[in-house]
């Protein structure tokens, strides 16, 4: 499939009084049309800020683009003036979010609030909007969807305010979703079915999505492809089955090994010693390598690049080769 | 041996009638929770899971008597919970303790840790200043945060240390039973495994019985011998782990383990260490 989004070596500052803070440094991936890409990391490493930054939604007053490229369709999204921008959000690319309620207007009937998006983007009038939208709700699975459309969002249960802000979503008729913990407020059986049906309109509309996610089991069962950051910087990426199974950077085997469905169960978790770094006491050399059981001095100094192998898997770590060795010899 | 918990017929239930209804003389009530049983062996770690609005939490608060049964009884240890007197409620409270999901919200932003640590041990009237200084050297070394945290403030810390002091402050008065609700929900997976394998030490280590309250079926298996599976007010199914999460009876227990995302080809290795294809 062609390439539908390029990031190039993205960098977000956060102004402090100390000056700026690189909240991601140097990130780089792509994404086809119809791919389901999973960005995973933990609490700070950056996913919520390159989500945001490809909808140029950053808070301005703090965070800022400060270096990099989003190409998408022979444009770039970090370049793009106001005016420019504003026709492609909510058009080409749209956005949703964990928690539905606090982006639904609690005091304007959901199917009203779709169908505004319906009118702006395709420039029809109210009743026809107000149709499209009921259209909407039935292909995101509401139950009545006619008689839903006069619902406050405070009627509706938690996973059928996802489905609203999916419809709003997909009124937008885009071409990439951003999905920024959309599951993670629900509960485990709402969750999969928010996730099956991300996954069944992009087989019907042929929508990419980049799915931002703490949760290595939701990115197992949705995405075609991963990419994990740690501490702002991309670690490593590649097709998701074999990146799971077979991780080649210490940080993405730990996290893989920190889930307790993987444990035995009464044996200690394989857990990662310490805590990501702060993004003002970041250590040189690869920025994982203070909790690293493989670290080396070499591992301290200079910047790792993410190295691209043959496979299209790519991976920041000096010593890959002969960790991955290691294991084969054993 | 008799059971440290025996929980018989409980049930709270919240009024949520409107004045239109009081005035038609009815009483609507939600069944928050609705005829629970179960018992808690000493030194086992029961698990209760179930999805929001089950009556998981209820039951926890009714357990440690925050709130007040509509009916059924809590037995601790033999005695009934309802009616303990002030006195006795106070010895109650020493011996079981509980461990809350938001870490930071939990602790006192102004207090320090040593401060928040002490303040248990104020409460409870356990020594001198001297020896409650000790104490809470020893508490925070047994919870595995060094020394140097003491005189900070839960805004500096992680969230991780701070559920290390929501730990430390529950085993601060040497409880037999601590009740975890939600204990790890609120972290990031890293640092998840850290807070379980750092619970499992102290249970082995202290020998304690354990609650363990949870909406993530991954962690239960973990860490429980037994699980209560709860839907909407009651208990569906409960046994051992292993027969109720790999062989669940009751279709909703099915539902529920079918919907835990699975991480497909990645399997623990036999030796129970990483899992990992490579790399370690």
């Amino acid at each position: 499939m062609p390439v539908l989004l390029s990031v190039r070596d993205l960098r977000i500052d956060i102004a402090t009084p100390a000056g700026p803070l690189p909240v991601v440094d140097g990130v780089s991936f792509d994404v086809a049309e119809g791919e389901i890409m999973g960005l995973v990391g933990e609490s700070g490493s950056g996913k919520t800020m390159i989500g945001r930054a490809l909808l140029r939604l950053l808070p301005t007053r703090r965070a800022r683009i400060a270096g990099g490229a989003m190409h998408f369709d022979g444009r770039d999204l970090a370049r793009l003036d106001e005016t420019a921008m504003t026709g492609v959000r909510g058009r080409d690319v749209t956005m949703i979010f964990q928690n539905p309620s606090s982006h639904l207007d609690p005091v304007m009937r959901v199917g009203d609030q779709v169908a505004e998006t319906v009118m702006r983007r395709d420039g029809v009038g109210w009743r026809a909007a107000r149709t499209r939208a009921g259209e909407l709700f039935a292909e995101v699975g509401i139950a009545e969807p006619v008689r839903r459309l006069d619902a406050y969002p405070h009627e509706l249960s938690g996973g059928m305010r996802q489905r609203v802000m999916i419809a709003a979503a997909l009124a937008c008729r885009p071409r990439l979703l951003v999905a920024d913990e959309p599951t993670t407020a629900l509960d485990v059986t709402v969750q999969k079915q928010i996730l099956e049906l991300l996954r069944t309109l992009r087989d019907r509309s042929g929508f990419a999505v980049i799915l931002i996610t703490h949760d290595l089991g939701v990115v197992a069962e949705t995405c075609d492809s991963v990419g994990v950051l740690y501490a702002g910087r991309l670690v490593e990426r590649g097709g998701c089955a074999g990146l799971l199974t077979r991780p080649l950077h210490p940080y993405t085997a730990g996290l893989v090994g920190s889930q307790p469905e993987l444990a035995v169960p009464g044996r200690r978790l394989p857990a990662i010693p310490g805590q990501p770094p702060a993004s003002d006491d970041l250590p040189p050399g690869c920025r994982f390598h203070p909790r690293c059981a493989h670290a080396e001095p070499t591992c301290t100094v200079g910047d790792i690049a993410l190295e691209t192998l043959p496979d299209g898997r790519a991976v920041a770590c000096r010593r890959w080769p002969e960790l991955a060795g290691a294991e084969v010899g054993a | 041996m008799r059971p440290l918990v025996e929980v018989t017929g409980l049930e709270v239930h919240y009024p949520v009638g409107t004045l239109a209804d009081r005035l038609r003389g009815r009483r609507p009530v939600f069944k928050a929770v609705d005829g629970v049983s179960f018992t808690v062996a000493k030194g086992e770690t029961l698990g209760i899971v179930g999805e929001s609005g089950s009556g998981k939490s209820t039951v926890a608060r009714a357990l440690l008597r925050f709130l007040e049964p509509t009916a059924g009884s809590v037995l601790f240890d033999g005695a009934d919970v309802a009616g303990m007197d002030r006195a006795a409620l106070r010895g109650f409270r020493r011996r079981a303790q509980m461990i809350f999901q938001d870490p930071v919200g939990a602790l006192n932003p102004r207090h320090t840790v040593a401060a928040c640590l002490d303040e248990v041990l104020q409460v409870h009237g356990r020594g001198g200043p001297a020896e409650r200084a000790g104490r809470v050297a020893e508490l925070m070394a047994l919870v595995g945060l060094p020394p140097t945290l003491a005189d900070r403030r839960p805004r500096a810390l992680s969230g991780g240390q701070c559920q290390r002091v929501g730990i430390a402050r529950a085993l601060a008065v040497g409880p037999d039973l601590v009740i975890a609700d939600e204990a790890t929900a609120a972290l990031d997976v890293s640092i998840q495994a850290q807070i379980l394998n750092l619970l499992a030490d102290l249970k082995g280590e202290l020998g304690l019985t354990m609650v363990f309250i949870s909406h993530n079926l991954g962690v239960v298996r973990h860490v429980c011998d037994r699980v209560a599976v709860m839907n909407a007010g009651r208990i569906v199914e409960i046994g051992a782990t292993a027969d109720v999460l790999d062989r669940p009876r009751q279709p909703y227990t099915q539902a529920l383990v079918a919907a835990i995302p699975a991480m497909h080809g990645a399997a623990p290795s036999p030796t129970g260490a990483a899992i990992l294809g490579t790399v370690i």
